[in-house]
């Protein structure tokens, strides 16, 4: 069930758009902020406030990579940009630390649900490279030190 | 040289409407109203702006193809998708000078007769919603935005609406559907979102960077605007440098300064001292260029001379310690995991290319790879619906084409040349 919160914020958005279709991206990354992820259940919901049919509210999901649809994700979602300015600067490296430091591969999350570990493709932070995003924050010139740092705040 | 795009974002608090108007913001917006709009749209055409999206199609010329009947809907939509890997110049705007934009927007909604615009900006940034979010609603105080604009008969409405992480939305017509809550596929053109646009209204799409040069052009002149740079490619051009250069960053400089001028003079040279080995010019669609190429002018025409592309204005700077055949892979890699699924030719094309390079990068490519790979190029170049295929062979045929020996040395020994 939708929180009457995220129910409120939605239909606050509907006035931006000539079409009720237009909320669907914006109500489902409201929906996902609450939660984390995307159930079907949220879907049919959404489908049933923006006047379109389930599968429709599913293609999107399922299109955008950054939905993550039936995808429980840690409280801390670390996505490490391993694209070619981040690359050439030692993404892999990075990578390699935090799946050190967080004891999973990448694509996992600790048993704790505290981390999810996963890569991006260019976050358009290419001048301040290495750098990871973790949740809505860009953490940015990163070194092996300063990953740990971070990390640790977090735990 | 004066600058136009750059002016504020060293400022404290760069994105308040306060330290924006005490700069002299906003005060292009009060001269343009005063002006008839078909006036506005004569002045961008004389300032030869073209835009910063990545094509440099023409401004004013695209602005003039939107229909005068005044009972038409018309949209203005301005695209912060910012996603071709190197590029972080829109961003800089987006964030530190937020006021620039919208006042560009304005004007532009202005010139076209637009009731409402929408900024499309990336999922990823975060922040850079939250500061277009609270600068409109900053606008709506000052009275810039909303009913009657500072007493005029022009009422605008300006509202953010966020991708969630597909690169292919930066592609205009993808851009559209995703503003109508569909996956973002690229639409058939014709006909063109000047015509039938969003909701199949005429509709002008702009780049952030293309936007806010406009509130300079209303009050410095178009003469001014085109005394910058090459004629044919005036104004000035933001320039993001990143990889191996000692100053990575966003730089304002006029259009065709030379690549050696901005990597070795602005950007502080290579990284450690090192060698230069390879330059991508403009966003990784564009063919690289080689180190005998750093006196060329950053200009759109002299570049495409070249057979490659300002684009994004993205320049991505690689030391001599750089595998290319990794390189390769991995921007092929970008392309394959974008590609939107639409078009036979892409979709299984660049995942076929990634697949072949990726072999090659982990030393279990074959001798009859690099055939492979260009006969799949030539399969895909030409033969998608968007330019997305295209921008991924473009890329690669400049790795393949530059860097031939080192592909085969990495199939023959199964290691880097580097
Ligand atoms: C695959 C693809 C991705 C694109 N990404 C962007 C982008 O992120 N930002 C952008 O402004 N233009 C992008 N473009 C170009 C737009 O389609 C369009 O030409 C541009 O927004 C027009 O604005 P301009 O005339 O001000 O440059 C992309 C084009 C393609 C084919």
């Amino acid at each position: 069930m939708l929180s009457d919160k995220a129910k409120k914020e939605i239909e606050e958005i509907h006035g931006r758009y000539h079409s009720r279709r237009s909320a669907t991206m914006a109500a489902m990354q409201i929906v996902q902020a609450e939660g984390g992820h995307l159930t079907e259940a949220d879907m049919r919901e959404i489908a049933e406030i923006v006047g379109v049919n389930p599968v429709q509210v599913q293609e999107v999901g399922a299109f955008y990579s950054m939905y993550n649809v039936e995808r429980p994700v840690g409280k801390y979602h670390v996505q490490v940009c391993r694209n070619i300015s981040c690359s050439l600067l030692g993404a892999e490296h990075i990578i390699e630390t935090l799946e050190k430091k967080l004891n999973i591969k990448t694509g996992e999350t600790t048993t704790d649900k505290l981390f999810t570990l996963t890569t991006a493709e260019c976050l358009g932070s290419c001048g301040t490279a290495p750098m990871m995003q973790i949740n809505d924050d860009y953490y940015e010139d990163l070194t092996d030190a300063k990953v740990g740092e971070i990390i640790g705040k977090l735990k | 040289m004066e600058k136009m795009l750059l002016n504020n974002v060293d400022k404290p608090n760069s994105e308040k409407i306060s330290t924006y108007i005490s700069g002299g913001g906003y005060k292009s917006l009060e001269a343009a109203l005063k002006k008839e709009p078909e006036k506005l749209i004569e002045t961008v055409k004389a300032s030869g702006l073209r835009g910063r999206g990545g094509a440099g199609f023409p401004t004013g010329l695209k602005w003039s193809f939107i229909p005068k009947d005044p009972t038409l809907a018309k949209y203005l939509v301005c695209n912060a998708d910012e996603g071709e890997p190197g590029t972080f110049k829109d961003r800089v705007i987006i964030e530190k000078d937020p006021h620039l934009l919208i006042e560009g927007m304005i004007i532009s909604s202005y010139a076209i007769g637009g009731a409402t615009s929408y900024i499309y900006i990336r999922g990823e940034f975060v922040q850079g919603t939250k500061i277009l979010e609270e600068a409109i609603k900053e606008a709506y105080e000052k009275g810039y935005l909303g009913k009657n604009i500072l007493g005029s008969k022009f009422s605008h409405d300006m509202h953010v609406h966020r991708g969630f992480g597909a690169y292919i939305c930066g592609e205009e017509t993808a851009l559209l559907e995703s503003l109508e809550g569909l996956r973002g596929q690229p639409r058939k053109k014709p006909p063109f979102p000047a015509l039938a646009g969003l909701y199949a209204k005429p509709t002008v799409i702009n780049n952030v960077e293309t936007l806010s040069c406009i509130p300079a052009i209303v009050s410095k002149g178009a003469d001014w605007f085109k005394g910058i740079g090459p004629e044919k490619s005036p104004g000035t051009k933001l320039f993001c440098v990143s990889g191996h250069v000692e100053k990575p960053g966003t730089v304002e400089l006029p259009m065709g300064t030379p690549l050696r001028e901005i990597i070795y003079d602005h950007c502080g040279g290579i990284k450690g001292g090192k060698k230069i080995k390879a330059i991508v010019p403009g966003g990784v669609s564009a063919p690289i260029l080689m180190p005998s190429y750093l006196d060329i002018a950053m200009d759109f025409d002299t570049l495409a001379a070249k057979k490659t592309m300002l684009g994004s204005g993205a320049i991505v700077v690689m030391d001599e310690t750089t595998c290319m055949v990794k390189v390769a892979y991995i921007v092929n890699r970008f392309f394959s995991h974008e590609s939107c699924g639409k078009c036979t030719p892409c979709r299984e094309g660049t995942a076929w290319l990634t697949q072949v390079l990726k072999r090659i990068e982990y030393g279990k490519g074959k001798k009859s790879d690099i055939k492979l790979l260009d006969e799949v190029c030539d399969n895909i170049f030409g033969n998608t619906f968007c330019p997305l295929g295209d921008g991924a062979v473009m890329a690669l045929r400049g790795f393949l084409h530059n860097f031939r020996d080192e592909f085969e040395y990495h199939i023959e020994r199964k290691e880097c040349m580097v």
